[in-house]
This record gives structure tokens, C-alpha cells and sequence, in this order.
């Protein structure tokens, strides 16, 4: 039988569907990708379901071997350093992977997160519904925690095909990562309007102590105008919450079903992968949009989605040497394979 | 803002998600109008609704804003809100086995020392008490209860203790709680039950709703330990009191 075989795995690469719905109201995190958009772009291009199981890629980057069959893949991963056995790919690329051949994924200058999805079915239990991995709460995935080397991924119905790898022609996914926009809410009233005007003016900074729970964001603190502590209520993926400090922290895949500080506002769900994808010490700023705006935008993402996207000849990929040495250190854990 | 006094606050939280406010405390009657809510549209949901969560004050609707449309679902509440004062559905009552031994319930004593009460005394009035679940939150499985007595509302802990064991029984800032997954908690841990709220493997998962009323009946570290063998085989040990 088909499967991928995990050769190196950085932090934070895990397991993700659509995401585990349906029991946020017994206090459990929905988790599923941190770019919505570009894991169902994956699975469209591998013809999967889009909220099927793929591999969520950090920055600390994937080598994958297929073993048993061919497999074939659709690799989302823009800003990333790609490569088939050694030979550079484009960051976004379909491919069949052969037994024995090795596809390596590794940090670029741009981008956070990247996504690989299979033709046929990554063939992972699901737990509560869903085969998303919260890893603080040890759920979904394989045991609830991230991929290491040595994990295997059987894959259900595999398909190949004797095609070159091509480039994914994915424009959607050229998003400008500086300007995130908001819908103001649901406690934007515990803020004067200057405050409000000041979270909407930024630049805000991303930490680099983010993670799949949440980004953090420097900047000029933010003055609550009636206090800082709320009675717990609901939060949406991409709330915006304020805590005593005055730095905004945004709420993304992994964070909690209820939370207790006020809330300025909401990504809207067409830019949260936009937000996620922004390494950190990148400057970001916020822009007010109208509920009616996001669900144009929304739509437009959809109608994006419909068709698979289209594919072209891969042109030569350059390298700079550090990474081709970097992937000879990768490929020693695949016993020296091409 | 809407003209009938006490409809509830409808707040956007983005595109996807509504958050309907009927008040900003904790209070029973504020909880009873947000189950209420709940119920009613668990009974009949508009076709785009993907979950309801109820909190203390407030039910969060996430919604698919391409099937169902804002203003749909906004006039769906305020009519159910308008008609349903009251809690609907059956509640469920609950008895739970605790255990408040020492091994378990490892902050009784301090408790004790910061309520001004004998240790014993703790434990008598917190399984006297029956408790309402107001919501889940935080964690998987951990449920926000009211009806801790008065005597011992000890504030929350400055900063956390090590993480407390599964299925702890804790108290804090005038609220009790279940918490099944161990974590590190500002709460104060004073027993701990050996049926578990929350099991992914079970099936149903979790048998304790919002809204639902809890009784914790004291047993002795043996008693624990037996029932505890049995519930990690999926056996339930809660026992259900007839419906109110």
C-alpha cells in the first residue's frame, strides 16, 4: 500500500482538515489549517475534497518519501524552497513522487505555512470528527502531536501519473500581506474612538513568539477605555483581543473556544491566512471593512476554488548553495538516496 | 440599537460569527435567556448555522455568511429572543462521585486556611451545594459551574499552581469547575471525580450539557480508585437524577 514516510519534520508541522466543528461549545479548539485558503487550494489541486487531511508545513520544514506506490501530490507552498531528489522545484507544484523519491520543503525568505495534499486520502483516524491536530490538547493527527521523522502516512486510493512536475498557477495566493482587513467588534465600545483610529493607523509589528494559537503584535499600546477584564464569551478564529498590556494578540487555528479580554475586531476569513503567513518582525496594518465587504470577498474566494487550478511547465528553479548544502544534510537522514 | 427593552445585543464577531448579549455578568437569570436561546435554535437551526456556544452572558452563532445571511440570521434571534424568557428544554441533573481526600483534593487545606473554615467544613458545604453548568470554556471539557456557597468564594490565585491532575474538581473566584485535562490552573483544587465529562474515544464524548445541574457526592480514595477503573473503560459512573 501506498504511503508517505516522514524523514525530517520541523516544529509545528502537523496533520490538518477543515478543521474539528461542532464542539466548540464543550470547550474544543476547532485547530485546522492557519491558511484556510491555501490548504484548500492544495486539496483542490490534488482534486481532494477542500477540507480534506493534508500536511500543514512550518518553517521548520518537511522531507517526505513515498514508499509502497506512487503518489501523487499538490505541494502549496509559496516562499518555501522546494526540491524532487535534489532538483529545485517552484514553491506551488504538482508532482507524482515514486517509490524511494524524496520531496524536500524548507524555509524561504517569505511565508509561514505551506501545504501538501495527496490524490486519494491521507488514510488518518479521526477523532471527534475530525483529523485535525491540536497538539495542546494531545488531539487528532498522529496522537495528537506534531510529525517526526519516521511517522508513516498510508495513502488510500493513490493515484500516479507519468507527468513532469508542473507549476501551480494559484494568483489568488499572491496576497499583499501588509493590509489585513477587520470587521470591527464585538467589544470595539471598550475603546475611545482615538483608540480605535490608533489599532486601525498601526504599523503593528508581528512577534516572533507567535505560534498556531496566536500572533502576537508590537506596537504603541492601546488604552482601554472600561477596563480590561470581560466575562468570558465566545471567539471567533482572527478575534483581535486586547489584554492589560495594550498590545493586540490575534486569535488564529489553535486558540481557545471562549476567551476573557475585550475584542476590537475580527480578521475577516479571507485574510487570516494573509496575517498567517507573515513572518515575524513584518509590519501589519488593519483596514475597517463592512460585514458586506468580507462576504464579497468571501465569495470571491469560493469562486476561486471552483475549478482545479491550472498547471504549466516548471521552468528552472535556481538555488543559492546554502540551501542546496542544507538539503544534502536533509537527505543523509534518507540514507543517501539521489 | 433596537427599540424593545431587553432584547438582547446583537455584536459582529467578523463575517462568520454573531454574538448575541443578553447582559455582562455572571447571573442565572442572564444564563437562563442565553440556554433559552440556545435551545430554540438547536430545535430548528437555519440552514448555514455551524455552532452555537453558549457562555455565562452571551451565545456565539458561527454561521456560513454564504448560505445564511447576516441579516437572516439576526431576525431570527431577536424573534426567538423576543418569545423565549425562559429555559425550554429538559435539564438534565447530575451526581457525581468526588473524592476530597488529600491525595485528590490537594488545596482543601489551603482553602480551609483562606475561607477561615475547618477542612472538613470546606467539603461539607461544596458537596451541599447544587451547581448549574453556565458554560464549557478554556479547555476540553472544562465546565464553568455556579452555586458555589458564598463562604467559599476564595479569589483565584495570583499566579498558577503546577498543573492539576485529570478530571479535578477546583474552585475559584466564586465559581466551581470540572477540568478533565490537566493543566496548570490559578484555581484551587479540593477534589476530584472519576467520571470523565470529556472522553474523545466515548461515544457520546460528553454527557453534561450547559445548562445542566451538578451534585458531587463525597467517596472515600477506594471507592475512587474502583470507579475509576471502571470509567476508564467507558463505563459511566455519573448517575443521572430524574429530569427537571
Amino acid at each position: 500500500m501506498a504511503a508517505l514516510v516522514i524523514e525530517a519534520a520541523g516544529p509545528g508541522v502537523t496533520i490538518q482538515d477543515g478543521g474539528r466543528h461542532g464542539f466548540l461549545r464543550y470547550g474544543i479548539t476547532a485547530a485546522g489549517p492557519m491558511d484556510p485558503l491555501m490548504h484548500a487550494t492544495a486539496n483542490r489541486a490534488a482534486g481532494g475534497a477542500l477540507d480534506a487531511t493534508a500536511v500543514e508545513i512550518s518553517t521548520g520544514g518537511l522531507a517526505v518519501t513515498a514508499d509502497g506506490d506512487a503518489v501523487a501530490v499538490a505541494l502549496v507552498a509559496p516562499g518555501f524552497r522546494v526540491a524532487l531528489d535534489g532538483s529545485a522545484l517552484p514553491g506551488s507544484v504538482a508532482l507524482t513522487l515514486e517509490p524511494g523519491q524524496t520531496l524536500a520543503v524548507r524555509a524561504g525568505d517569505t511565508g509561514s505555512w505551506g501545504y501538501l495534499a495527496v490524490s486519494g486520502r491521507l488514510d488518518v483516524a479521526p477523532v471527534l470528527g475530525s483529523t485535525a491536530t491540536h497538539t495542546r490538547s494531545a488531539l487528532g493527527g498522529l496522537d495528537g502531536r506534531g510529525l517526526a521523522a519516521g511517522d508513516r502516512l498510508p495513502v488510500t486510493g493513490a493515484a500516479a501519473s507519468a507527468a513532469a512536475p508542473e507549476r501551480l498557477v494559484v494568483p489568488w495566493l499572491d496576497r499583499d500581506p501588509a493590509a489585513i482587513r477587520v470587521v470591527l467588534g464585538p467589544q470595539d465600545d471598550y475603546f475611545a474612538a482615538d483608540q480605535v483610529a490608533a489599532f486601525l493607523a498601526g504599523p503593528w509589528t508581528v512577534s516572533p513568539r507567535g505560534d498556531r494559537m496566536a500572533c502576537f503584535l508590537d506596537g504603541t499600546a492601546l488604552r482601554h477605555a472600561k477596563g480590561h477584564d470581560i466575562v468570558s464569551d465566545g471567539v471567533a478564529m482572527g478575534a483581535i483581543q486586547v489584554p492589560g498590556n495594550g498590545l493586540p494578540i490575534v486569535l488564529m487555528a489553535d486558540r481557545q473556544s471562549t476567551g476573557g479580554y475585550p475584542k476590537i475586531a475580527n480578521v475577516i476569513g479571507p485574510d487570516l491566512g494573509r496575517l498567517a503567513q507573515v513572518r515575524g518582525g513584518a509590519q501589519v496594518t488593519f483596514r475597517q471593512v463592512s460585514i458586506a465587504e468580507a462576504v464579497t470577498a468571501r465569495r470571491a474566494e469560493r469562486d476561486d476554488l471552483r475549478e482545479a487550478p491550472a498547471r504549466e511547465p516548471v521552468v528552472r528553479v535556481d538555488f543559492a548553495s546554502d540551501f542546496l548544502l542544507g538539503l544534502n544534510l536533509v537527505g543523509g537522514v534518507t540514507d543517501g538516496r539521489g | 440599537m433596537s427599540g424593545r427593552s431587553g432584547d438582547p445585543r446583537l455584536l459582529d464577531a467578523g463575517e462568520a460569527a454573531l454574538v448575541v448579549e443578553f447582559g455582562t455578568t455572571v447571573d442565572p437569570a442572564v444564563s437562563d435567556r442565553v440556554l433559552a436561546l440556545d435551545d430554540a435554535l438547536g430545535a430548528d437551526p437555519p440552514e448555514g448555522l455551524r455552532e452555537r456556544v453558549p457562555t455565562y452572558r452571551s451565545l456565539m452563532l458561527h454561521y456560513d455568511p454564504l448560505v445564511l445571511d447576516r441579516a437572516t440570521l439576526a431576525a431570527r434571534v431577536l424573534s426567538l429572543a423576543g418569545g423565549a424568557t425562559g429555559r425550554t428544554a429538559a435539564r438534565s441533573r447530575w451526581i457525581l462521585p468526588c473524592c476530597y481526600e488529600a491525595r485528590h483534593g490537594e488545596d482543601v487545606a489551603e482553602v480551609a486556611e483562606r475561607a477561615g473554615l475547618s477542612p472538613d467544613a470546606v467539603v461539607t458545604m461544596h458537596a451541599a451545594a447544587t451547581y448549574r453548568v453556565y458554560m464549557y470554556g478554556f479547555a476540553p471539557g472544562f465546565a464553568y459551574l455556579g452555586g458555589l456557597p458564598g463562604a467559599l468564594a476564595v479569589p483565584r490565585r495570583a499566579s498558577p499552581r503546577p498543573p492539576h491532575p485529570a478530571n479535578a474538581i477546583m474552585i475559584g473566584g466564586g465559581l466551581a469547575a470540572v477540568a478533565t485535562v490537566p493543566m496548570p490552573t490559578g484555581w484551587y483544587v479540593i477534589g476530584a471525580t472519576p467520571a470523565r465529562l470529556y472522553a474523545p474515544e466515548r461515544d457520546p464524548s460528553f454527557f453534561v450539557g450547559a445548562g445542566d445541574s451538578i451534585r458531587f457526592d463525597q467517596i472515600d480514595a477506594a471507592t475512587f480508585a474502583a470507579l475509576a477503573q471502571r470509567a476508564s473503560s467507558g463505563e459511566p459512573v455519573a448517575r443521572r437524577e430524574d429530569e427537571c
